[in-house]
C-alpha cells in the first residue's frame, strides 16, 4: 500500500520497470489474486511431482471413492480420493506439470514457427507468402480439434506430438498477426533507411522489424495459452491425449466421468481446476493488453491519484 | 459484388482441394485396417480376399486416383463398419449437429447482442460488470467440465433433465446450454467493445442530437455498425462449434456429425472419416461465403473495394 499512498507526482520517480508494472498490479485486485493463483500453479507444476512423489501414486483401497470434506486421514484427501483410492488433491498437483508444461510449450513453439512463418510472409511477399498466408487458412477454417484428433491417430499420442499438434492449429494467429505489423513497419522510414545504408535482410528483419512485432506476439500467446491448455484438455478428455500413467487434469476428468452419479468429486475438481486456471489467465492477459498499450493505461493509472 | 465472392469462393475452393488430399493421405498413415476388422487367425488368404474388396492392396497413388475419380461423381466410398455408403451415414448425421450447432449459434448471438449492447450503454456500471464477469466465466470453462457437472447437478441430483441420448426437446436442453456457453462468452465481450466504440462515435451523437428515439439509437444505428466486428467472431466460432459438436456428442451420446467422426477415426473407418470431414469442411466454407457476402451487404465500403 505504500506505493499508492504516495502522492501523484508529475513526474514519476525513476523506478525499475518490473517495479512500476508491480505497482500497477497491485492497484487491481482481481489481476493481482489472478497472478498469485498462476504462480501457485505453476509453483505447483515445477515443484509438485518431486515433492509430492508418491502420495499421487499410491493405492489405497480402503479409501476408494472416499467423499471430499474430511481431514482425517490427512490434508491430502480434503478433496476426497478416487476409485483406486488415491488421494485427489495430491493428484491435481502433480497433473499441473503435465497440463501446464504442454500448454507452454505448445505456445512457444506456435509463437516462434507462426512468428518466422508471419516474418517471411510480411516481408517477402510473392509465391511463398501465398502458400504461407493459404497454409493459414486451411488450418484455421478447419476445426482444430479435429485436425488434432486425425493427427493424433495417425502418430501415436506421446507428448511430443500432442505439443506439435497443438502449436499447429494455432499457428495460423501468429502467422496473421505478424504479417500484418511486419507490412506496416516495413515501410516506415528507419527500415528505408537501413536498407539504404546497406543493411542485409536479415539484419533488416532480426534488428529492426523483430523487436517490434514480439511485444505483440507475447500479448497474443498470454491469451493464447488459456485455449492451447482447453484444448488439451479436452483431447486429453477424448482420450487421446496423453495416456494414463501420466496424469492431466483432462485425463482426470474422463477418468471421473465414469463415477457421475456415485462419486462426483472424481470429474469435478479437476476440471474446477482447468476453469480457474483459464479464469485467471484472461483476467491477466486482460491486465496486461491494458497496461501495455498506452493509450488504455491511464485506466489503470487513474486510481493512483484517486488515492493520492 | 460479383466478382468479390467469386474470388473468396476460388480461395475457398483452393483450402478444401488441400484438405480433401491431407485428409485422403493422413488416414492412410492410421494403420492397416485388416488387422482391426478381421480376428487375429484369419488365415493369409481372408486378408488378401479383404484388402482386395476394399482396395487395400493397390498402391497408394492408384488407391488416391480411384478416390478422386468417385468424388468427381459423388461417391465418397463405403464405410466398412456400416456396411453402407460412407455419404449416406454422414447425411443421415448431419441434420442432427446442423440442428444442435443451429440453435445454439442463434441463441448466443440474440443473448449476447442484447446483453453486451446494454453493458456497453454504461460501461462499468453495476450491469456492465456484471455481464463482464459472466462472459468471461463463459470464456474460461472447459466445455466437457460443464457437461459433466451438468450431469452431476441437473440429472443425477435433481433428476430434472435425462443424462444422455436423444429424443423429445427435454434432451436438447443439456447439450445446447453446453454448447451455447463458449460462443455466448466470447460473443458478449466482441458485441459491447464494439458497441461502446459505436456509441461513442459522431454519428450517434448527430442521431441523439436530432431526437431518434434512445431504443433506435442504440439498436439500430450503433448496432448496425458494431455487426461486422460480431459476425467475424461469430463464424470464427462456427467452425470452434464443431469442436464443442465433438464433445458435447460425445458425452451425451448424440447420434451427430461430432461423434461419427470420432468413432469413424478411432475404428479406422477410411470412407468415413474422408466422408464426414469432407461434408463439415464444404459447410464451413460454405458459411464462409455466406459471412462474406453479409459483410458486403452490412457494408458498402467492402463492395465497392
Amino acid at each position: 500500500m505504500a506505493i499508492a499512498e504516495r502522492p501523484a507526482a508529475p513526474i514519476p520517480e525513476p523506478r525499475g520497470v518490473l517495479a512500476s508494472a508491480l505497482a500497477m498490479l497491485w492497484r487491481d485486485k482481481l489481476a493481482c489474486i489472478a497472478a498469485v493463483y498462476l504462480l501457485l500453479i505453476a509453483l505447483c507444476a515445477i515443484f509438485g511431482p518431486a515433492l509430492l512423489g508418491n502420495v499421487g501414486t499410491g493405492l489405497n483401497l480402503q479409501m476408494r471413492n472416499a467423499p471430499p470434506g474430511s481431514i482425517e486421514q490427512g490434508w491430502t484427501f480434503i478433496f476426497g480420493a478416487d476409485a483406486l483410492g488415491r488421494p485427489i488433491l495430491p493428484r491435481i498437483v502433480i497433473a499441473a506439470q503435465n497440463t501446464l508444461g504442454v500448454a507452454t510449450a505448445a505456445v512457444l513453439t506456435s509463437m516462434i514457427i507462426g512468428g518466422l512463418l508471419g516474418l517471411i510472409a510480411g516481408y517477402s511477399g510473392g509465391w511463398l507468402a501465398v502458400v504461407i498466408m493459404r497454409f493459414a487458412d486451411i488450418v484455421m477454417s478447419f476445426p482444430s480439434l479435429l485436425l488434432a484428433v486425425v493427427v493424433l491417430y495417425v502418430f501415436e499420442p506421446r507428448v511430443a506430438n500432442l505439443v506439435l499438434v497443438l502449436a499447429i492449429t494455432r499457428m495460423p494467429v501468429y502467422i496473421r498477426t505478424t504479417r500484418a505489423e511486419v507490412l506496416e513497419i516495413r515501410e516506415r522510414m528507419y527500415v528505408s533507411a537501413a536498407r539504404v545504408l546497406g543493411a542485409s535482410t536479415g539484419r533488416i528483419l532480426a534488428r529492426h522489424i523483430a523487436p517490434l512485432v514480439v511485444p505483440t506476439l507475447i500479448t497474443v500467446a498470454t491469451l493464447d495459452f488459456a485455449f492451447v491448455m482447453l484444448a488439451e484438455s479436452a483431447l486429453s478428455f477424448l482420450g487421446i491425449g496423453i495416456q494414463p500413467p501420466e496424469v492431466t487434469w483432462g485425463l482426470m476428468v474422463a477418468q471421473g466421468r465414469n463415477y457421475l452419479s456415485s462419486a462426483w468429486w472424481l470429474a469435478f475438481f479437476p476440471g474446477l481446476a482447468i476453469m480457474l486456471t483459464t479464469l485467471a489467465l484472461n483476467l491477466l492477459s486482460g491486465w496486461v493488453r491494458l497496461a501495455t498499450d498506452p493509450e488504455q493505461r491511464w485506466r489503470l493509472e487513474i486510481k493512483k491519484r484517486r488515492h493520492a | 459484388m460479383g466478382s468479390f465472392i467469386a474470388r473468396r469462393s476460388a480461395q475457398s475452393l483452393i483450402a478444401l482441394v488441400g484438405l480433401v488430399v491431407a485428409v485422403f493421405f493422413l488416414a492412410r498413415l492410421t494403420g492397416d485396417p485388416t488387422n482391426l476388422y478381421l480376428p487375429i487367425d484369419a488365415s493369409v488368404e481372408a486378408r488378401e480376399e479383404f484388402r482386395a474388396k476394399y482396395g487395400f492392396d493397390d498402391p497408394l497413388i492408384v488407391q488416391f486416383g480411384r478416390f478422386l475419380g468417385d468424388l468427381g461423381t459423388g461417391d465418397l466410398g463405403e464405410s466398412i463398419r456400416k456396411s453402407r455408403p460412407a455419404l449416406e451415414v454422414v447425411l443421415e448425421a448431419m441434420p442432427t449437429t446442423l440442428k444442435l450447432a443451429g440453435i445454439t449459434m442463434g441463441l448466443a448471438l440474440a443473448l449476447a447482442i442484447v446483453i453486451g449492447s446494454l453493458a456497453a450503454y454504461r460501461p462499468g456500471g453495476a450491469f456492465d460488470r456484471i455481464a463482464s464477469v459472466i462472459s468471461l466465466l463463459g470464456a474460461s470453462a472447459p466445455d466437457f467440465w460443464i457437461a459433466i457437472s451438468g450431469i452431476i447437478l441437473f440429472a443425477v441430483t435433481l433428476n430434472w433433465l435425462p443424462t444422455s441420448g436423444m429424443g423429445p426437446p427435454i434432451y436438447w436442453v443439456m447439450p445446447i446450454a453446453v454448447l451455447l456457453v463458449r460462443p455466448f462468452g466470447l460473443l458478449v465481450q466482441v458485441v459491447r467493445g464494439a458497441m461502446i466504440g459505436a456509441l461513442s462515435s459522431a454519428y450517434v451523437k448527430t442521431a441523439r442530437a436530432k431526437g431518434v428515439r434512445e431504443e433506435r439509437v442504440i439498436f439500430v444505428h450503433a448496432l448496425r455498425n458494431s455487426m461486422l466486428a460480431v459476425i467475424t467472431v461469430a463464424s470464427d466460432q462456427a467452425a470452434g462449434l464443431v469442436n464443442g459438436a465433438v464433445i458435447v456428442e460425445t458425452v451425451f451420446g448424440f447420434p451427430g456429425v461430432g461423434k461419427l467422426m470420432i468413432d469413424a477415426i478411432i475404428q479406422r473407418d477410411f470412407a468415413l472419416i474422408q466422408a464426414s470431414i469432407i461434408v463439415t469442411a464444404i459447410a464451413i466454407f460454405a458459411l464462409n461465403i455466406l459471412v462474406d457476402i453479409a459483410y458486403a451487404m452490412l457494408d458498402p465500403r467492402i463492395r465497392h473495394h
